[in-house]
């Protein structure tokens, strides 16, 4: 439940001033889980990791490799992250979590988008085999297993909201912790105890594009990205559900926005340059510009009605980010004006808070306060195990054969 | 059958997949099994057509008469929004009940754009908005730019003549925009004037005015000599009144980059910039700027056709050496009076290219370095100070500046008028001009009409003046081009002939 803690970020959260290596006054940023983003997670839980045979991982990244540098990339780096990690234990009597190592956003079309329609006949697959194979899923159906769905809507494996909705989440990932980029409120596709994750972004490349920061920053107000999807939405409407139309309509007149569907070279550079940077809802509520929006220090703008951020609990968005209903977005001129320059230099600050830069990021090796233990620190924090999720040997829970049809054929 | 293959087309990889046609659930296998799939499936067709026709999606318009148990007044609500709000989408919004769970405010569906009324901006908010941003950067100066800044102490002299007012009135609208604290000494050469003061004061900044007894000479050698002294003469007032700070040397007819004023505030003793030389000609030809080095250290500058003069460092960023301007391509051509057609030469270092620590030129005050004259020394006795590096026993200590010169933060050129060209005072013209004098002959003929007694200043510029036929009698010189002043509307008034130079 503390997953869910919505109403939590609006508790006040301590803030220290201090001074970082580079300068830059920083803030402690602490969210409704206290000051947690420094947790070290080593020591705390231990995780075992299935070996799955490779048709389920290894075999699809090699057919196709562009899995490792698109948004949804967190699954296969999360899996060679904890194959090495402090956490990992080999002894799975003795492990808190299980981690089960399906790719199963790996399936690109030639543009490069994932397909889901296969995937949840993967996870089924996948989980009859651990279930077969070891006992530890059949003790718990699941509870104690966490699996990472970095797609659009998590686990309801499919790209379209409506039909998603109507799969909801695979009934059989029903009682494990799903660690996903999606996350709404009241959602079906949103489970209470979920860990809501940043999207993978190249930390490479973004570290490549930094500018010196004495640069001043002139733009007021950026964004770059579709308005309208004439391919998929040809009717406008659907898309953003309007609100990246609207925002388009408004304010493409206005000289204090700097928004347009271009693909500049000097996006991350212009980013560095501008002050408040909008993250709007586009198919998804979630987008990675929200993780290049705090690593280059300019302040997010959210445009996505209930929207649930990565680390919602240790992080406290309300504080350092700018959130607009999506009924609000023709007066965001106004809005964002009238935001007091003290509150937009407080914002700044926590956002050049280092523990908040490197929370966002999925960086190779993995470094201390980075997303994956961030993920770790969440999974711990959900420790212990309430001893009613074991269950009698014979009692089953879960139904196996709910959902679609057309999922109970083998993969 | 179109549409069944359409259909099946639609669940395989396509460009379209995400689209939101189908109200049914579209599986890859396409498996059509019951009488039931087959008869949505003709309906959704029916409906596709008659979408086609309309150009709205029919089917959902029917699904929601038909089915939908929602009330409408949510509907009604969003559709009376969009009405007064003048939507760009011409269609009612239709809204799909979401299949969700109740509890959810998110609608899953076609929404309605929302467009304000005066989707324009706002001026008292993009005021707001420039604030922000002014905020945003002081404080992006405090914490990442210069920690401590010092005081900027610009020494300018001048002189009254035609180009003061342009050249003043550049230098001071960049001292204006300086961030630091700035005292600027004004040195002109034949005492104070009225006309000077008027103009600096118009700055807002805190200025010291200065006069030197002596009237600049013609020949530009002499008028060299003549500022130098000036320049030490205001060196003398830092001295006297212990102005701390640091002392750059902004001569009038520069252009100083704001860079050049952050990069100063990192200089411990003396330090020099590059100074980009503009070197040209006043003729209509135009001079061979070839760029030539005295010091072969940095030998990728060849390529380079803008002359520069400053400080050349050596592979470790240690200054080895200066790069100067090599006067040997011009030596047929240079001006030598003040307002000559051929092209004005810097001197080897120029001034304006230093900075010092005021402290260099205090008296007594400890720390300060062994290597550095004492300024009474210098200049007693008439002798021609070229440049600062006088001021030095030893001149590798002085600090190159602007990664280590690499970048250019001032330019020199030297425009002048002749020296005896006319201009209104104050460039006011008063009383205001009345008298118009009808032309003999358009544009402006060759001999000058009878004018009266007092309408004898110049007024207007011609903008093409290569096209006039030389006069002649006086030889008219030219100036810069690139520098004209506005046309006056009187333009019937014959501009006059005496016109020496262009104003």
């Amino acid at each position: 439940m503390w997953g869910f803690l919505l109403l939590a970020l609006f508790t006040a959260s301590v803030t220290v001033e201090g001074i970082d290596r580079r300068g830059a006054r920083t803030e402690r940023i602490s969210g409704s889980a206290g000051d947690v983003l420094d947790d070290n997670p080593v020591g705390k839980l231990k995780v075992y990791v299935y070996e799955l045979p490779s048709k389920y991982n290894k075999k699809i990244l090699q057919k196709d490799p562009r899995c490792l540098t698109h948004m949804f990339a967190a699954e296969i780096f999360m899996h060679q992250f904890l194959l090495t990690s402090a956490v990992r234990t080999l002894n799975p009597n003795e492990a808190d979590w299980f981690y089960t190592p399906v790719y199963s956003t790996c399936d690109l079309a030639p543009n490069g988008l994932p397909l889901p329609f296969k995937s949840p006949r993967m996870m089924r697959s996948a989980i009859q085999l651990i279930s077969a194979r070891w006992p530890y899923w059949n003790r718990t159906e699941g509870t104690d297993h966490f699996f990472l769905v970095p797609h659009d809507f998590g686990a309801c494996f499919h790209y379209q909201e409506e039909k998603a909705i109507k799969r909801g989440i695979l009934p059989l990932l029903q009682r494990s912790t799903l660690v996903q980029t999606f996350g709404q409120q009241n959602h079906v596709c949103l489970n209470d105890g979920s860990i809501t994750i940043p999207p993978y972004a190249p930390p490479e490349k973004i570290m490549s594009h930094l500018i010196p920061p004495d640069t001043p920053r002139s733009i007021f107000v950026y964004f770059r990205g579709l308005f309208y999807d004439v391919n998929n939405d040809p009717e406008g409407g659907y898309y953003a559900r309007g609100a990246r139309a609207s925002m388009w309509e408004n304010f493409k007149n206005n000289p204090l926005f700097d928004i347009s569907t271009d693909h500049p070279t000097t996006y991350y550079e212009d980013m560095q340059r501008a002050v408040f940077c909008l993250c709007p809802l586009g198919w998804a509520p979630w987008s990675p510009r929200l993780v290049e929006a705090v690593i280059f220090g300019c302040i997010p703008v959210i445009i996505a009605d209930d929207i649930v951020l990565p680390f919602a609990d240790a992080i406290p968005w309300e504080e350092i980010g700018v959130f607009v209903a999506e009924k609000d977005v023709p007066y965001l001129d106004t809005i964002l004006t009238s935001i007091p320059a003290d509150v937009v230099l407080r914002k700044q600050r926590l956002l050049a808070n280092p523990s908040m830069k490197q929370a966002m990021l999925f960086p190779q090796p993995a470094q201390s306060g980075d997303a994956f233990h961030q993920i770790l620190n969440g999974l711990a924090r959900k420790l212990p195990h309430d001893k009613r999720i074991y269950l009698k040997p014979g009692e089953k829970v879960l139904n196996w054969t709910a959902g679609p049809v057309g999922d109970r054929k083998p993969w | 059958m179109k549409q069944l293959t359409a259909l099946q087309q639609q669940g395989r990889r396509s460009n379209s997949f995400r689209s939101n046609s189908s109200p049914l659930d579209a599986t890859v296998d396409g498996a059509i099994k019951s009488p039931a799939t087959i008869f949505w499936l003709f309906l959704h067709g029916l409906c596709c057509l008659i979408s086609l026709v309309l150009g709205f999606r029919f089917s959902r318009l029917v699904f929601f008469l038909l089915f939908s148990a929602s009330p409408s007044p949510s509907t009604t609500t969003i559709y009376s929004a969009l009405r007064t709000t003048l939507p760009t989408v011409s269609s009612p919004p239709e809204r799909n009940v979401s299949v969700d769970s109740g509890g959810s405010r998110v609608v899953v569906g076609r929404h309605g754009i929302l467009i304000r009324p005066w989707p324009h901006p706002d001026p008292a908010e993009v005021m707001k908005a420039h604030r922000i941003i002014e905020r945003v950067q002081a404080e992006q100066r405090s914490q990442y730019g210069v920690k401590n800044p010092r005081t900027v102490i610009a020494i300018t002299p001048t002189y009254v003549r035609t180009f003061q007012t342009l050249h003043l009135t550049g230098v001071m609208h960049s001292l204006m925009n300086v961030r630091y604290d700035l005292v600027w000494i004004v040195v002109e050469a034949g005492g104070t004037t009225n006309e000077t003061a008027s103009l600096i004061a118009k700055s807002g900044l805190k200025t010291i005015h200065i006069g030197v007894d002596a009237k600049i000479p013609l020949l530009w050698e002499d008028r060299h000599k003549v500022e130098s002294r000036m320049r030490l003469h205001a060196l003398r007032i830092v001295r006297e009144k212990k102005l701390d700070g640091i002392v750059m040397f902004a001569d009038d007819s520069n252009m100083h980059s704001l860079e050049l004023f952050d990069e100063i505030q990192n200089v411990k003793w003396i330090g020099a910039v590059s100074v980009g030389i503009l070197a040209h000609s006043g003729g209509s030809e135009e001079g061979d700027l070839l760029m030539q080095e005295s010091d072969a250290d940095e030998k990728d500058e060849k390529k380079s056709k803008l002359p520069v003069q400053g400080p050349a460092c050596n592979a470790s960023g240690n200054l080895a050496g200066w790069h100067t301007f090599d006067t040997q391509p011009f030596v047929e051509r240079s001006a030598i009076y003040i307002g000559d057609r051929a092209v004005v030469l810097p001197r080897k270092l120029e001034w304006a290219g230093f900075v010092l620590n005021s402290r260099l030129v205090w008296e007594d005050v400890e720390g300060k370095p062994v290597w550095v004259k004492d300024l009474v020394e210098i200049g007693k006795d008439g002798e021609d100070i070229e440049s600062p590096l006088s001021l030095l026993k030893d001149t590798s200590v002085v600090e190159p500046l602007g990664s280590c010169g690499r970048k250019i933060l001032l330019w020199w050129l030297r425009v002048e008028a002749r020296a005896d060209s006319k201009f209104p005072a104050s460039w006011i013209i008063d009383p205001p001009l009345d008298i118009t004098i009808p032309a003999k002959r358009t544009p402006w003929p060759d001999t000058p009409p009878e004018l009266p007694a007092y309408v004898e200043e110049v007024t207007t510029i011609p903008e093409n003046t290569e096209k006039r036929p030389t006069k002649s009698g006086s030889k008219r010189k030219r100036s810069s081009r690139s520098k004209r002043k506005h046309n006056a509307k009187v333009l019937d008034i014959r501009a006059s002939t005496k016109h020496a130079g262009d104003n």
